[in-house]
């Protein structure tokens, strides 16, 4: 019987599906353990993606063929891996509930998780229903309608951008890449649902690095109207009709500024998870921030400085969808020449 | 939305010393409201049984001029100093400023010489050089605010009286107010944190009121030290006042407290200049909305005489709030001095309706 080579993949997010997919694809054996009940990780709190609009359950539709009755590929959910170390040449994966898992290599695509905005307690998340993350905006839309706590339409949104991202007060100096364009698209969607309502958009730069990310930016002016003010929001408060009060400075026209929305929806941005901190951590491959750390960025960006042990998608760092599924294919690639190596 | 409130709250609990006290008298307060710093000594020693000195050597922080410019940092390290090693010669270590601008001070000092053992080293020289005298550095530091915010249970069992409208049962509707250098400074030497400090709502609701979340809520009471000191500028100071009043109108406060001296006197007295100036006031009666300090809310209800705490003292007439309350006083009172001779009566404002000169 043909000795097979295996492969853990922690997480069952686009990374990790796409990993499992190619290296299946090789022959080698895949286990994905994924610690959620589903797979797909942060591409099930979309409803459409940027820059196009596409159906995000359409992506995950496509990016799953081959993926779930996939001989080569078991997955086991509800499994959320607690350990993770080398022993012998083999990478032993132990879980929460005390199973054991073994294989030739091991890759960690333990994606990452948002924000949490409560700890920009002067934006008043979670104190004034208002005030709503990017994430609930995303879950509102797939249902079809923005609406307020008091279940009217918004006269007027705003969107704030760098929420928990460029911040040295979280400690998260980096940049999120991914919020700037999610608040154009949302700022588009909720004009296309109300175009009599008015949206604007606080930004400290507006970072449009992707490929048609300028173009939306530009219709979101020219076509939609969106309104977009360079200037973070220092503090929101509530008016006696629940309406959200902002201030902020306009640092553009150099003034400060108050103005009253119906709605402030927080472009929360990405960090480490939990798994990525805490796995990357036991195996000394931790990186600034929490995320995992690749040996080199240009050139071994999927190796870690553990061998065997590689790295896919926005475990290392934030990146976008397209990104993540492109990564994890190159990680397949480079576990493909270590086992080669290791044979 | 109040879960997590509370979760915050908990992260944000500081220690508050529970006796063996030094207490910083504050410049301001004692010259505004004069009755404040007394009743809390009262408070604390005859109420809660506390060691508490109140010691005649002690000096201003130099907070104000600090704040303005005119004092340098060494100098203020110095004076801090200074107070702590008079704290020293008492033998107690938990330190009270009756003054937020002075327990910023504290603050503020203290954390330099943590992070910076070579400015303590220095200010231990200055202090030597100019005074002969040695100092150490206070185990706890806390607000005179804290005392009350941490006794507040049980200090509503020694009280008669509740914030309730006795006429209609409900609960009174107060603006509170927290001196920005309370909580602005150090979040973490705030009770509940930078954005929504908790020392006054704590004691606002544990004694029957309800707290007006208004949208200026953490506005600047207009006090900033530039902005009324400089005569030029002081528009600005009531400018700020005046976006909190527009602000928390609609809510109809019955009252307004606040930690700070400085806050507690620039939203009593500008009320007075609004009036005078535009002929506005934010109630409906022409009166303005009252405005106490944390010690003048709990010796109300503690039972003190208003006069004895000083109310009169204050530019809007507390007569209203008192009926409402239920808190019965002796108009005949209000203007005698501790001597028993009459004082006489304020000048009558033109537009600001008073109880007194009728
Ligand atoms: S992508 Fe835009 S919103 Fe997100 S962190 Fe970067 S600059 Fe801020």
């Amino acid at each position: 019987m043909e000795n097979k080579k295996t492969v853990l993949v922690i997480g069952a997010g686009p990374a990790g599906i796409s990993a499992a997919k190619s290296l299946a694809n090789d022959n080698i054996s895949v286990t994905v353990l994924e610690k959620e009940d589903t797979f797909g990780g942060n591409i099930n709190n979309w409803a459409k993606l940027f820059p196009n609009f596409k159906d995000a359950g359409e992506v995950k539709s496509s990016l799953i063929q081959n993926f779930v009755n996939n001989q080569n590929i078991k997955i086991v959910y509800n499994k959320k891996v607690t350990e993770l170390k080398k022993h012998n040449q083999k990478w032993i994966a132990n879980t929460s509930d005390g199973e054991v898992f073994e294989s030739d290599a091991a890759i960690l695509s333990t994606g990452f998780k948002v924000f949490d905005a409560q700890y920009k307690e002067e934006l008043g998340y979670g104190i004034y229903p208002n005030v709503i993350t990017s994430v609930e905006f995303e879950k509102m839309y797939k249902n079809g309608k923005i609406l307020t706590v008091q279940g009217s339409v918004p006269k007027k949104i705003a969107f704030l951008n760098c929420v928990g991202s460029r911040d040295e007060k979280v400690g998260n100096h980096y940049c999120s890449r991914i919020c700037c364009i999610a608040a154009v698209k949302q700022a588009i969607e909720f004009k296309e649902l109300y175009p009599q309502s008015e949206a604007f958009i606080f930004y400290m730069d507006i970072r449009m690095a992707g490929q048609f990310y300028e173009e939306l930016y530009r219709k979101s002016q020219e076509k939609h109207g969106v309104v977009y003010i360079r200037g973070r929001i220092s503090e929101t408060s509530s008016t006696i009709d629940k309406k959200v009060q902002i201030k902020a400075e306009d640092t553009l026209a150099a003034t400060p500024l108050r103005m009253t929305v119906d709605m402030l929806v927080l472009m929360i941005g990405v960090e480490a998870s939990k798994s990525t901190t805490i796995l990357s951590k036991q195996n000394n491959i931790d990186g600034p921030y929490g995320f995992a750390k690749s040996k080199d960025i240009h050139t071994a960006d999927n190796y870690s400085n553990e061998n065997g042990l590689f790295l896919a998608g926005s475990c290392k760092r934030p990146l976008t969808l397209t990104e993540t599924i492109a990564d994890g294919k190159s990680a397949a690639i480079s576990v493909v020449e270590y086992l080669k190596q290791t044979k | 939305m109040e879960e997590f409130t509370k979760k915050y709250w908990k992260d944000y609990q500081k220690e508050i010393a529970d006796d063996n006290f030094y207490y910083e008298r504050s410049c301001i307060r004692q010259s505004f409201f004069p009755g404040s710093e007394a009743a809390f000594l009262k408070i604390l020693r005859d109420i809660l049984g506390k060691n508490i000195i109140d010691d005649p050597n002690q000096h201003t922080c130099t907070g104000i001029g600090y704040h303005s410019d005119i004092v340098p940092f060494d100098t203020t390290m110095t004076v801090v100093a200074r107070i702590f090693s008079l704290m020293k010669d008492h033998g107690v270590n938990n330190f009270i400023p009756s003054c937020v601008t002075s327990f910023g001070i504290f603050n503020e000092v203290v954390e330099t010489w943590n992070h910076s053992p070579e400015e303590y080293e220095k200010t231990k020289l200055f202090l030597k050089q100019a005074t002969g005298r040695d100092f150490e550095i206070p185990q706890n530091i806390s607000h005179a605010s804290d005392i009350i915010y941490k006794y507040r249970k049980e200090l509503k069992e020694k009280m008669p009286y509740r914030l309730v409208n006795r006429n209609t049962g409900k609960p009174l509707r107060v603006v509170e107010h927290i001196g920005c250098h309370y909580s602005k400074l150090f979040a973490k030497k705030s009770e509940g944190g930078m954005e929504f400090p908790k020392v006054l709502v704590g004691m606002i609701e544990e004694w029957g009121g309800e707290v007006i979340d208004y949208p200026e809520r953490r506005h600047c009471c207009g006090f900033g030290f530039r902005q009324y000191l400089v005569m030029a500028n002081r528009g600005y100071s009531v400018a700020n006042t005046k976006k909190k009043f527009e602000s928390m109108q609609p809510y109809k406060p019955d009252f307004i407290v606040a930690n700070c001296p400085g806050c507690t006197m620039f939203m009593d007295r500008w009320q007075y200049t609004i009036a005078e100036m535009e002929g506005k006031t934010y109630d409906d009666n022409k009166m303005g909305i009252p405005v106490l300090t944390y010690e003048e809310m709990a010796g109300l209800l503690l039972g003190f005489n208003p006069w004895d705490l000083g109310l009169q003292l204050h530019q809007v007439q507390v007569e209203p709030l008192l009926d409402k309350i239920g808190i019965p006083y002796d108009p005949k009172d209000k203007y005698v001095g501790k001597s028993g001779n009459f004082l006489g009566e304020p000048e009558k404002p033109e537009n600001l309706v008073t109880v007194y000169g009728k």
